[in-house]
C-alpha cells in the first residue's frame, strides 16, 4: 500500500510542479506580450546571466571542439576522408554541441544563481514585500531573467559554435595535418545556414527552460538556508534533465524530417 | 465606529497545523490596533490575511467593506497599493539603495518625475528620522535604521492603512521608544489605520487604541488598553505579567 501511496503522491507532485511551471511561464508571457517589460533590469540580467557566462562557455566549447576533432581527425585521415573533418565538427557544433553545451553550462551557473537569488528573497520576505507594494514578482524578477536568457543563450551558442570549430580546426591541423582551407571549405559545405538557425532556436528554448525552472524553484523555496540549497540543486538538476529531453524532441522535429 | 477591516470566522492551516481557527476580529478605522499573543500564535498570519498575501481556508476577510477572500490576484494588487506593510525584518531589497527601496512603489505606480520622487523620498525618510541615507545600502544601516527605512517604504504612497509586523523586536529601549513614537506620528500624518503585531507591552500601552489578544488560534480578549489591563481573563493576565503560572502552557 505504501508503494502505491508514494507513487500516487509522486505523480500528483509531478503534475503540480508542471502546472506551477506552466502557470509561471504563462504569467511571464502575459507581461511580455503586454510589453510590460523592465528594460533596465533586463539589460542588467543580460549582463549578469549572459555576458558573465562568456568565459566558461568559451572554455568548455573550445576543449570540446578540440577533443571532438582529436578523436575524429586522425582516423578520418587514415580512411582518406580528412577533408570531411571540418564538416563533421561544424555539423555537430551547430546542431548539437553548441546549443547543448552552452545550455548545460549556463544551467549550472545561471540556473543555480537565479534559484538561489529568488530563494533568498523568499526567505527574507522580499518577495512578500514586492507583493505588498502591489508589484508582481513575475514582472519584476522573472520576466527580466527570462528575456535575458532568451536573448543571451542563442548569442552564447553562436560563440560556442565558433569557438568549438576553431578549437577543432587547430587540433585537426596539428594532429592530422588538415589545412585550414580544407577544414573551412568542408565546414561551409556541410552546414546549411538553416541548420545554424535551428540550433539557435533550440538554444532559445533552453534559455526559457533555465529561466523558468530557476525562477520557479526559487519562488517556491521554503525553510531558510536549507531550502535555498534545495531550490538551487533542484533548479540545476531539473533544468539539465529538461534540456536533454527537449533537445531530443526538438532534434527529432527540426532535423529528422 | 467605522471599520477598516473585518475578519469573519476565519480559519487558516499550514499543512496539518491549525494556525487560526474560527477567528473574528474588527479593525477600527483611524485607530491603532495592536495584536498580542505568544510566538507562533498566528499574529503575522492575520496581517497577511488583511492584505491578501494569505487566503483563509474558511471564513471571509473584508477590507473597506470589500470581500477580498475570493478576489483575483490582479484586484489584490490594486488593494495592496492602499495598504503599507512594514515587515519584521524590513525586507528591504538588498540590491537597491535605501533611496531606491523607498522610491520603488512610486517609480512603479506613479507618473511622478524623478526630481519629485527624490524630494518625496527625502521628506519621507526625514519623517521617520532618517536623513541623508538615500545612497546607502540596507546592509550598511543599523537594525533600527533598517526598520525605519522599512517604515518609510511602507508609507511613501500615503496608504490608508499600515500593517507593522513586530516593529520593535530585538531593538534597544531607546530605539524601541523612537519607533513607537514614529508609528503614532505616521498614523496621525496619514490619518489612517494601523495594525501592529508586537510583544513589547510598554510600546503597546504607549500607542494602542485597541488591543486584541490571540491565543490558540482565536481572539480571547479585545478592548482598549485599560480594558485589557483590567481583564479578568487569566490567559490575558498571565501574558501581561509574564508569569509561568497560569492557563498558558509553557
Amino acid at each position: 500500500m505504501k508503494v502505491l501511496e508514494d507513487a500516487g503522491r509522486g505523480t500528483t507532485n509531478a503534475f503540480a510542479y508542471a502546472g506551477g511551471v506552466a502557470e509561471l511561464f504563462a504569467d511571464a508571457l502575459r507581461f511580455i506580450v503586454g510589453l510590460r517589460i523592465r528594460v533596465g533590469a533586463t539589460v542588467d540580467q543580460a549582463y549578469l546571466l549572459g555576458v558573465q557566462s562568456v568565459s566558461i562557455v568559451i572554455l568548455t566549447s573550445l576543449f570540446t571542439g578540440m577533443v571532438f576533432s582529436l578523436e575524429s581527425a586522425v582516423q578520418a585521415v587514415q580512411y582518406g576522408v580528412g577533408n570531411l573533418v571540418g564538416g563533421l565538427v561544424a555539423f555537430t557544433a551547430a546542431r548539437e554541441l553548441g546549443p547543448m553545451l552552452s545550455a548545460v553550462v549556463v544551467a549550472g551557473r545561471t540556473g543555480a544563481a537565479i534559484a538561489a537569488e529568488l530563494g533568498s528573497m523568499v526567505v527574507t520576505e522580499q518577495i512578500e514585500a514586492l507583493q505588498s507594494l502591489g508589484l508582481s514578482p513575475t514582472r519584476m524578477l522573472v520576466v527580466p531573467r527570462l528575456l535575458a536568457l532568451l536573448i543571451m543563450l542563442p548569442l552564447l551558442t553562436v560563440l560556442a559554435d565558433i569557438i568549438s570549430i576553431i578549437g577543432g580546426m587547430w587540433v585537426a591541423g596539428i594532429y592530422a595535418h588538415i589545412s585550414q582551407e580544407s577544414f573551412i571549405t568542408s565546414a561551409r559545405s556541410a552546414v546549411p545556414f538553416e541548420d545554424v538557425l535551428k540550433g539557435l532556436f533550440k538554444s532559445a528554448v533552453f534559455g526559457v527552460i533555465i529561466a523558468i525552472i530557476g525562477s520557479y524553484q526559487g519562488l517556491r523555496t521554503r525553510g531558510g538556508a536549507a531550502g535555498v540549497g534545495k531550490a538551487t540543486t533542484g533548479a540545476v538538476v531539473t533544468s539539465i534533465i529538461l534540456i536533454f529531453i527537449f533537445n531530443f524532441a526538438l532534434s527529432y522535429v527540426l532535423f529528422a524530417h | 465606529m467605522a471599520l477598516w477591516a473585518r475578519l469573519d470566522d476565519v480559519s487558516v492551516r499550514y499543512g496539518p497545523k491549525i494556525i487560526v481557527q474560527n477567528l473574528s476580529l474588527d479593525i477600527v478605522e483611524g485607530a491603532i490596533t495592536c495584536i498580542i499573543g505568544l510566538s507562533g500564535a498566528g499574529k503575522s498570519t492575520i496581517l497577511r490575511l488583511l492584505n491578501g498575501l494569505k487566503k483563509p481556508d474558511s471564513g471571509r476577510v473584508f477590507v473597506q467593506e470589500n470581500d477580498i477572500t475570493e478576489m483575483r490576484e490582479r484586484d489584490l494588487i490594486e488593494l495592496r497599493r492602499t495598504i503599507g506593510f512594514a515587515f519584521q525584518f524590513s525586507a528591504l531589497f538588498d540590491s537597491l539603495t535605501v533611496g531606491e527601496n523607498v522610491a520603488l512603489p512610486l517609480r512603479e505606480h506613479s507618473k511622478m518625475k524623478d526630481q519629485e520622487i527624490r524630494k518625496l523620498v527625502s521628506e519621507t525618510l526625514d519623517s521617520v528620522g532618517l536623513a541623508h541615507v538615500e545612497e546607502r545600502f540596507p546592509a550598511e544601516l543599523s537594525g533600527g535604521m533598517v526598520k525605519r527605512a522599512g517604515f518609510a517604504r511602507a508609507v511613501i504612497t500615503n496608504p490608508k492603512a499600515v500593517l507593522y509586523d513586530e516593529p520593535t523586536t530585538g531593538l534597544d529601549p531607546i530605539i524601541t521608544h523612537v519607533l513607537t513614537d514614529t508609528i503614532v506620528k505616521l498614523r496621525e500624518r496619514l490619518n489612517g489605520t494601523a495594525v501592529v503585531i508586537s510583544h513589547d507591552l510598554e510600546s503597546i500601552y504607549m500607542m494602542a487604541d485597541y488591543i486584541a489578544m490571540l491565543f490558540e488560534g482565536a481572539i480571547v480578549a479585545y478592548g482598549t488598553v485599560d480594558e485589557i489591563r483590567r481583564s479578568p481573563n487569566p490567559i490575558v493576565q498571565q501574558f501581561l505579567q509574564g508569569s509561568e503560572v497560569g492557563p498558558i502552557p509553557i
